[in-house]
């Protein structure tokens, strides 16, 4: 195995290797030794293309990644949001390697949004699979260098060099095998300095990294202790729910409160930018208060939208022809051919990521300072590029950045949803307007209603095969709302956009991965997007375009090897000539599954592979038709996600997205009418439960980095 | 004014007849393992134990309470590391966790129904309760191990042993 995985580099094609050497190292400081212990800074941050912000003392001042307290307990501070993914055990399991201690010995907590934990693209965010590739360096390092200072410190101590203490378990063990803890060293550790040349363990030396090492998070996710948003806060915190427009961009024209201010419980009714809110009690008051108001609101032209009109622009849109995202060979000479042409269109609805914890955040305004408890995605940015949480939450409190104290709760879900900030937002600009601390929680149907959707989006594919049924010529036409464009401000200029591959050519780079870089050797490819402009909100939703384009080219393959009378899984492996950890997926599903050979009666079975942030996944599943339903019996999954830092973890994420993935295909369906969502619950947003959830086996692939 | 037992405990609140459980729970109790997800019986996020059977505290009115015996997952812990939840560290369950107190509260009452639960009988009980997480393969594992730890009396386990690989 490689020393270290790939880093995404968030546009899906080739690999970006983490670079190498000593300069990261400048990045470790010791900060806090006034204090007792040992605390250790380490930054990620390195702008790519350019200098981020000045790497002061002072930027690290209330900042760590580790730290050892002279009682012995080591604390890890994780940067990121802990949605289920188990970062909040991976990244201490980093630490912990090289540390030389056991995953047992150390606890995690949430950092707090600052600069000082922004990542390599310049944010504090979790999402777009980055998180292990950009914190598998400096945390290794942080681990390696707090063990070097206490090891020195140990020799010191004992008068002996350096390399005769062995350091283990969180203890320095002299070579007469007496021991000092690492908390009784940490202090003198911290006077010391930072090393300078931190050698990393090789992976066969490693004892944590790649173990199924227990997460840190569920013991207290098992017994009701763990804080998530919607348990966060002051306890005297009031409770708001907000009314807003059910249609998109509709304004608030007039409203009689008198009603909602009569219900017991309810304090007070106040105006914000995304509508009316009820500040009461407690979530029951708040509810029959909203309940209770008279609204009138100024629609504006959304109203008419429904689902019809939608599509129609979609398919007027890939009518005309949209901006090239891929063009190789001679398509039009391929497609004249005399081969069989097989064409396919594929209408994709927008679909909610309804989270199991609704959308919240708690935020009070004290004497200039805000105070925010959210459950977020994106923690923080610089303002320039438009901000992350923090941010956010300064703008719609009237107060300076710096008077911001964002604090990240566990998120009951993320999926990409809590990577926006308007929850955040409706919270903080409240806190402003109203006395004490103020939790604005959402209704499951406020939830729904007011997502920002994965994008409802039209496709037709063409393609013509030649003699050996391969595809000689394959054309893709997409129609979708472009997710970046609402995100990165006007003022970045085309060409930076195009160069960081977030805009290539004008197109949003989310809206065709998967498609543009699909992996089959077709000589001729035209692989073109329509951008619409429609007033649904859209975001990114878990695997963001490859959820759709994943969807509709392994269909298409799958249709052009029927076409073809081919094996769907050889026909696919043929055409993975130059993709190897494609095929090596492919190859170790068939093999898990035993591709080819017999299946109950009554069922049939499919087969796909699909690349997204670098992770290579193939998987089959088996189906059988009930009273007309589908109903997917079992699924085999084969993963290549590079460096596995703990197998159990990666296993739960596939039988997550195999599941998650299934409820899309299943159920996954936001419709539009009169300008609004018209689903509201789990009653008619449809999840699939324990009795559809089809029994799973992961095959966990070596990585074909090796 | 309705007293009932939450916990063990006798308690007395003064709020609207018609506040669901749930609220009085989170908003009034300050109980806030018990979680909100959908507010209509659909998801399980907030169930409990009322009189020993399970409910969904998003429709259960407070004024249906006057002498009734509430349980929670804090009480639940309260009692110990129940089987269900040592069998849910040791199959490492939850992911985002948001559900996971109604699972934990769903999959008990299943057991102290059927002590030897099938695969049909955890369908039946447990697609009550959502995991947006699609944790259900584990789910489905706890609750037989559950079973078997609640079958054979095994030694103390710290809640935080070490695993292995599975």
């Amino acid at each position: 195995m490689s020393e270290r995985p790939e880093v995404s580099s968030g546009t899906g094609d080739e690999a970006v290797k983490q670079q190498e050497g000593p300069s990261r190292r400048t990045f470790v400081k010791v900060v806090g030794v006034a204090g007792a212990g040992l605390v250790l800074g380490v930054s990620f941050k390195v702008f790519r293309g350019g200098p981020g912000l000045p790497y002061t003392d002072a930027a690290f001042a209330p900042n760590a990644f580790l730290r050892i307290d002279d009682d012995g307990s080591i604390t890890v501070v994780v940067g990121k949001s802990e949605m289920g993914q188990g970062i909040s055990t991976a990244l201490p399991q980093l630490v912990a390697e090289e540390l030389e201690v056991s995953l047992e010995q150390v606890a995690f907590e949430f950092a707090p949004a600052h600069p000082a934990y922004r990542d390599e693209m310049g944010m504090q965010v979790t999402g777009g699979s980055t998180s292990i590739p950009m914190g598998w360096q400096p945390l290794r390092e942080a681990g390696a260098s707090a063990r070097m200072m206490l090891q020195e410190a140990a020799a010191q101590r004992w008068g002996v060099p350096a390399d005769q203490v062995q350091m283990r378990d969180g203890r320095a063990i002299h070579p007469d095998g007496s021991t000092l803890s690492y908390g009784e060293l940490a202090t003198e550790a911290a006077a010391l300095p930072v090393p300078e040349e931190v050698p990393l363990k090789a992976p066969a030396e490693f004892r944590i990294i790649g173990t199924s090492a227990r997460r840190l998070d569920v013991a207290d996710k098992t017994t009701g202790r763990a804080t998530f948003g919607i348990d966060a806060g002051p306890s005297d915190a009031r409770v708001a729910l907000v009314a807003r427009s059910r249609v998109f961009g509709g304004k608030l024209r007039s409203y009689d409160a008198s009603a909602a201010l009569a219900v017991p419980g309810v304090d007070e009714v106040v105006e914000i930018e995304s509508g009316l809110a009820v500040v009461a009690d407690g979530y029951w008051s708040a509810k029959k208060g909203r309940d209770a108001l008279a609204i009138e609101w100024d629609e504006g032209e959304g109203a008419s939208l429904d689902d019809a009109a939608i599509f129609a622009r979609l398919e007027g849109a890939v009518a005309e022809g949209g901006n090239v995202a891929r063009e190789d060979g001679d398509l039009t000479a391929a497609l004249a051919g005399s081969g069989e042409r097989v064409t396919a269109a594929y209408r994709l609805p927008y679909l909610a990521h309804a989270t199991m914890e609704p959308m919240n955040c708690t935020a009070i305004l004290e004497d200039g300072k805000c105070t925010v408890w959210a459950p977020t995605q994106f923690q923080d940015a610089p303002g320039m590029t438009g901000g992350g949480a923090r941010q956010a939450a300064a703008e719609a409190a009237g107060v300076g950045e710096d008077d911001v104290d964002l604090r990240t709760t566990f998120l009951g879900g993320g999926f990409g949803r809590r990577a926006e900030k308007d929850f955040v937002i409706e919270a903080a600009e409240l806190a402003s307007k109203v006395d004490g601390a103020v939790k604005v929680v959402w209704s499951r149907e406020d939830d729904i209603r007011h997502d920002y959707y994965r994008p409802a989006s039209y496709h037709e594919l063409e393609a013509v095969l030649g003699p050996d049924g391969r595809p000689e010529g394959w054309h893709h036409e997409m129609a979708l709302q472009s997710i970046l464009e609402r995100l990165i401000p006007g003022w970045i200029p085309g060409f930076v956009l195009d160069w960081m591959g977030m805009m290539p050519n004008g197109i949003d780079m989310t809206s065709v991965e998967g498609a543009a870089n699909h992996p089959y050797a077709v000589p001729s490819n035209r692989i073109a997007c329509a951008t619409v402009d429609l007033p649904i909100p859209v975001g990114f939703w878990r695997a963001v375009g490859s959820s759709h384009n994943g969807f509709v080219v392994e269909s298409f393959i799958d249709e052009l090897a029927h076409a073809a009378g081919q094996d769907p899984f050889e026909y696919r492996r043929a055409l993975l000539g130059e993709h190897p950890r494609h095929r090596a997926v492919l190859e170790a599903v068939a093999e898990a599954a035993d591709w080819g050979g017999p299946v109950p009666e009554g069922r049939a079975r499919g087969i796909a592979v699909v690349e997204s942030f670098l992770s290579y996944v193939a998987q089959v599943a088996e189906v059988s038709v009930e009273e007309g339903r589908p109903r997917v019996h079992k699924v085999w999954c084969a993963v290549d996600c590079g460096m596995v830092v703990n197998p159990a973890i990666v296993r739960a994420q596939m039988e997550s997205s195999i599941v998650y993935g299934l409820t899309a295909a299943l159920y996954g369906r936001i419709n539009i009418e009169g300008g609004r969502v018209v689903q509201g619950n789990f009653d008619d947003y449809l999840m699939v439960r324990m009795n559809e959830a089809p029994e799973v086996e992961v095959v966990l692939v070596p990585s074909g980095d090796a | 004014m309705v007293t009932f037992t939450i916990n063990g405990r006798p308690r007395s609140v003064d709020v609207p007849d018609d506040t669901p459980l749930l609220w009085v729970l989170r908003d009034t109790l300050a109980l806030t393992g018990t979680k909100f997800g959908c507010g209509i019986q659909q998801c399980g996020a907030c169930t409990v134990h009322l009189n020993g059977a399970p409910v969904r505290s998003c429709a259960i009115p407070v004024s249906a309470l006057e002498g009734a015996d509430v349980r929670t997952i804090e009480g639940l812990a309260e009692e110990g590391v129940h089987a269900v939840q040592q069998a849910w560290v040791e199959e490492q369950v939850p992911q985002c966790g948001y559900c996971q107190s109604g699972q934990v509260m769903s999959a008990v009452a299943l057991l102290a129904e059927k002590p030897e639960p099938t695969d049909e009988d955890i369908d039946q009980v447990m697609s009550g309760n959502v995991c947006r997480c699609g944790a259900y393969g584990a789910i489905r594992r706890a609750i037989h191990r559950a079973a078997e730890l609640a079958r054979e009396p095994m030694p103390i386990t710290d809640q935080d042993g070490q695993g292995g690989d599975r």
